[in-house]
C-alpha cells in the first residue's frame, strides 16, 4: 500500500526537477592517479592521520581516525602511496588536513577486511562508525550517532528519506532502482537491530517507477513485528529535509533545538541504508560514491562513481569537460549546495552532485515591497522578509523571537523572492549574530 | 581560468521580478480603465494618462535630485499613477491631478524612501490632500447618462443619496456595471472584480483583505436595519471595491502575516462603516485605509505565525 502524507507543512516551492539524468545508472570513473582524502568529511570533529608520508596504503584501509564521538574515520579509496599530508581548502572553503594518495592503479583492496559480526545495537554502532558512513543525503552527519538512542527514548519510526526534492540530483533514485536489494536487506537488518516496529520509505510522487519498486520492497520486508510501507510525496521542494519528512510520516512536529529520535523518528537518507547494508555483508568501508553531474554547462551529463578524494575537475573531464565556460559551479543541488570555483577540490563523503551552468541565475535585487512570497514559501513559517531587517538592525533579541534558529536555509524564501533578495545570507549573517551574541 | 560566481545559495530563483507583479496590477486594472472610458468618455482616459505620466516623471526627477538610482523600471510609479486617477472625478482640472501626483510620489514615496518605506499607500494620500485642498472640485460627481451623450449631469453619488435621501437611486444593475456617479475608476464593480480575480489568479494578491473588507461592511450595514437591499447597495457603492481590491492589498502598507490581513480587512471594514453611517462624510474608505495603514506595523508584529517546532518557553542559551 502507498502511504500518503499524514501532515504536509505549508509553504514550500514548486521548482523545477530537471531529472535529467534518471535514466543514467551511475558509471564508475578510471582510477584516478591522486586522491586529496579530506580528514573531516562529516559535521562533527576531524580526524588525525594514522598513516605517514611514504607509507603503503590499500582501498579500504583507515587513514585517518578520532577519537571523538560525533566524527566518522577516513579510509583510503585506492591502494598506492601516501604522497603528503598538510593542510588544503576544501570545494566549500573549508580548511582542513588531508592525506594526498598516488594510485598504483591496481585498486588492491585491503587485506583486513571483513564482514563484521553484528548482533546488538552496540555491534551496529561500532560497525557503522567503523564504516565511516556519514549522512549521504547532503549533510554529513555521523550515521552511527543517529543509531545510539539513550535509554530513555523509544524509536518507532524508522524513515528512509528517498524524496530527493533537489532539481538535477538523481543518485538516490538510481539507488533506489539499481541497487534495491542491498536497500531492502538494510531496512530489514537495521529496524530488526534497532527493534523498530514501523518502516516508512518516502520518494516524491514524480518517481513512479522508484514508487514501484520501493513497493515491491517494502512488501517483501514487511512481517507480523515490522511494517514497512512507501509513502508518496507531493512533488514540491523540500519535501526531503528532516523535520519535513517527520511531519509527513508520522505527523508530528520536532520542537525547536531538538532532533528527530526526540520524536521517536530515525531518518535516514537511502543511499546510506543501501550502503550500510553492503558494508554489514562485505565489510568494505566508504571509499567511493555516487554523484550526478549535470547542468547547462556540462557536455555529456552523468551519474558517476567516483572513489572519495577524486579532483572534481577530473570528474566533470570524465563527463565530456565543459561546452561552455561554467560561470556557476554548484556541488550539490541548486537549492541548497554551495558555489565554487576551485576545481582542484577533492569529492567528499556527503557530496552528491557537481553542477556546472554556463549562466549564473541573477535577478536585479530591489527593495522589499513585503509582497509576502518569502512567508508563503517557508516551510519552517518564518517571516523571512522581518528577519531581514532585524538582520540589519542586528536586533539580536528580535531574531530570536521570529525563530530564526529553525531556518534550515532551504532558499524557498530567496527562490520565490520577486526582489531578488539574497535572503538565506541574510539568515546565515543573523545565525552568526546570535552566535556572537552568545559568546 | 573562465570567470565563476560565487554567491549565496539557492542558485536557481523564480520568475517572478517586481516588475512583473506591477504589470500585473496595472493589466488588472484596464477593465476599470476601459469601463471608465465608456461612461464618462475619453477625458476619464486623459485623468489617468496624465496621473500615470506625471507620476512616472515625479519619481524619475526626485531619483535624480535626490543621487540615487532610477527605479521608475519596477512600474510602481504606474500603479500609483493610475490608482490615483481612478479616485478622482472625471472632471478634475489637470493640474490638480498632477499635484495629486506629486503627493503620492515625492512626499508620501519618495520622502520616505520609496519603494517599500512608505508608511501609507501614497495614491490613497494624495486623494485625501486633494479632499482637504481642493473639495469642490474633489466632488463635483458626474452621472454617466449613457443613452442621451456622453457627458453625462452633474449628481449626487448613491452614497450621498444613501445619506442625505435626496436623489433616486440606480438599480443594483447600474451599480453593477458603473453606471452611477462617483469618481472615474469606483464606478463599474463588475471590471473591477474582474481585475481583482486576475490578481487572485496570478497570485499576486491574497482573497483575504478584500474578502474581509467588503465582508465586513456588509455584515455591519446588515445589521443596522436587517435591510439586505440598503447592506448590498453599501458594498456595491463609494470605492469600496476599488479600495478593496487595489489599495487595501497593497504590500508595502498591508500586513504580510495572514492573520494580520483578517484583521486589517476587519479593521478597514468597520472603521468605513463608522464614518459612512455616523461621520459627516458620505464615504470612509480611504481614510479607512489610511488610519489601518499607520496600524500595520503593530498588527503585523501581532500576528507573527506561530513558526515550525516553537515551543513556549525557550530556555536561555539553548537554540
Amino acid at each position: 500500500m502507498i502511504l500518503k502524507a499524514k501532515k504536509q507543512a505549508s509553504g514550500g516551492v514548486m521548482v523545477p526537477h530537471h531529472k535529467n539524468t534518471k535514466d543514467l545508472s551511475a558509471q564508475r570513473i578510471p582510477t584516478p592517479k591522486t586522491v586529496v582524502i579530506p580528514l573531516l568529511q562529516n559535521i562533527g570533529a576531524p580526524c588525525e592521520p594514522i598513516v605517514k608520508v611514504g607509507d603503503q596504503v590499500f582501498v579500504g584501509q583507515k587513514i585517518g581516525d578520532s577519537d571523538k564521538y560525533i566524527s566518522a574515520p577516513v579510509h583510503s579509496s585506492v591502494s598506492g602511496t601516501v604522497k603528503s599530508i598538510g593542510e588544503i581548502k576544501t570545494a566549500s572553503g573549508l580548511i582542513t588536513k588531508a592525506i594526498a594518495i598516488e594510485s598504483d592503479g591496481n585498486m588492491t583492496l585491503f587485506n583486513d577486511i571483513h564482514p563484521p559480526v553484528v548482533e546488538t545495537v552496540q555491534d551496529l554502532c561500532k560497525a557503522v562508525r567503523e564504516s565511516g558512513v556519514v549522512g549521504l543525503g547532503g549533510a554529513g552527519f555521523p550515521t552511527h550517532v543517529k543509531f545510539n538512542i539513550p535509554e530513555d527514548k523509544k524509536i518507532d519510526t524508522l524513515i528512509i528519506n528517498a524524496a530527493e526534492c533537489e532539481p538535477y540530483i538523481t543518485v538516490d533514485y538510481r539507488e533506489a532502482i539499481d541497487n534495491s536489494w542491498d536497500v531492502l536487506s538494510g531496512v530489514y537488518t537495521i529496524s530488526e537491530i534497532l527493534n523498530i516496529e514501523n518502516v516508512v520509505i518516502a520518494v516524491e510522487d514524480n518517481k513512479p517507477q522508484a514508487i514501484k519498486i520501493l513497493k515491491t520492497i517494502a512488501k517483501k520486508s514487511d512481517t507480523q513485528a515490522r511494517k514497512t510501507s512507501v509513502m508518496a510525496l507531493k512533488s514540491k521542494y523540500p519535501q526531503g529535509a528532516e523535520k519535513m519528512m517527520v511531519l509527513s510520516a508520522t505527523g508530528r512536529t520536532v520542537p525547536e533545538g531538538k532532533l528527530p529520535s526526540d520524536v521517536g523518528c530515525i531518518v535516514i537518507n537511502i543511499a546510506t541504508v543501501a550502503f550500510i547494508s553492503r558494508y554489514l555483508k562485505t565489510g568494505k568501508p566508504l571509499v567511493s560514491r555516487s554523484l550526478t553531474v549535470d547542468g547547462s554547462a556540462v557536455k555529456e551529463p552523468k551519474n558517476v562513481r567516483v572513489p572519495i578524494g577524486t579532483r572534481i575537475g577530473d570528474v566533470i573531464d570524465f563527463c565530456g569537460g565543459f561546452k561552455y565556460d561554467a560561470e556557476k559551479l554548484i556541488l550539490g543541488g541548486p537549492m541548497m549546495g554551495g558555489a565554487i570555483y576551485d576545481l582542484d577540490a577533492p569529492v567528499c563523503k556527503q557530496n552528491n552532485a557537481i553542477l556546472a551552468f554556463d549562466k549564473s541565475d541573477i535577478k536585479k535585487e530591489r527593495p522589499c515591497i513585503k509582497c509576502g512570497k518569502c512567508v508563503e514559501a517557508c516551510p519552517m513559517n518564518l517571516v523571512p522578509s522581518f528577519i531581514k531587517k532585524a538582520c540589519e538592525q542586528k536586533d539580536a533579541a528580535r531574531l530570536k523571537k521570529l525563530g530564526l534558529m529553525v531556518c534550515m536555509e532551504c532558499g524557498c524564501c530567496a527562490y520565490s523572492c520577486p526582489s531578488g533578495i539574497p535572503l538565506v545570507q541574510y539568515m546565515r549573517l543573523s545565525k552568526q549574530i546570535l552566535r556572537e551574541e552568545k559568546k | 581560468m573562465a570567470k565563476r560566481t560565487i554567491s549565496s545559495s539557492p542558485h536557481i530563483l523564480g520568475k517572478d521580478t517586481t516588475t512583473k507583479i506591477m504589470l500585473d496590477v496595472i493589466i488588472a486594472l484596464i477593465p476599470a480603465i476601459i469601463a471608465s472610458v465608456i461612461f464618462f468618455g475619453f477625458r476619464a482616459l486623459l485623468v489617468v494618462l496624465t496621473c500615470s505620466i506625471s507620476s512616472v516623471l515625479c519619481e524619475f526627477i526626485c531619483r535624480k535630485v535626490m543621487k540615487r538610482n532610477n527605479t521608475i523600471g519596477d512600474l510602481s510609479a504606474v500603479v500609483t499613477g493610475v490608482l490615483l486617477a481612478l479616485n478622482l472625478p472625471v472632471n478634475i482640472p489637470l493640474w490638480m491631478a498632477v499635484f495629486g501626483s506629486i503627493v503620492a510620489i515625492v512626499v508620501v514615496k519618495q520622502f520616505f524612501g520609496g519603494l517599500g518605506q512608505n508608511f501609507v499607500n501614497p495614491a490613497i494620500t494624495a486623494r485625501i490632500i486633494l479632499m482637504l485642498c481642493f473639495a469642490g472640485a474633489m466632488t463635483s460627481w458626474v452621472t454617466p447618462n449613457y443613452k442621451e451623450h456622453i457627458d453625462g449631469l452633474t449628481g449626487a453619488t448613491p452614497l450621498g443619496i444613501l445619506s442625505t435621501g435626496v436623489g433616486e437611486m440606480p438599480t443594483f444593475l447600474e451599480m453593477l456595471l458603473g453606471v452611477r456617479a462617483g469618481s472615474i475608476g469606483e464606478t463599474s464593480v463588475i471590471a473591477l472584480l474582474l481585475g481583482g480575480i486576475y490578481l487572485i489568479i496570478k497570485k499576486v494578491i491574497s482573497p483575504i483583505i478584500p474578502v474581509t473588507f467588503i465582508g465586513t461592511v456588509f455584515v455591519l450595514t446588515f445589521l443596522k436595519g436587517f435591510d439586505v437591499n440598503f447592506a448590498l447597495y453599501h458594498i456595491l457603492s463609494g470605492g469600496l471595491f476599488l479600495g478593496a481590491i487595489f489599495m487595501a492589498t497593497d504590500y508595502v502598507t498591508s500586513p504580510i502575516t495572514k492573520w494580520g490581513k483578517v484583521i486589517f480587512g476587519i479593521g478597514c471594514g468597520a472603521i468605513t462603516v463608522a464614518i459612512r453611517l455616523f461621520g459627516s462624510l458620505p464615504e470612509g474608505v480611504s481614510y479607512s485605509i489610511l488610519l489601518m495603514n499607520i496600524l500595520t506595523p503593530h498588527i503585523d508584529n501581532l500576528t507573527l505565525p506561530k513558526y515550525f517546532g516553537k515551543v513556549k518557553e525557550v530556555k536561555n542559551g539553548k537554540n
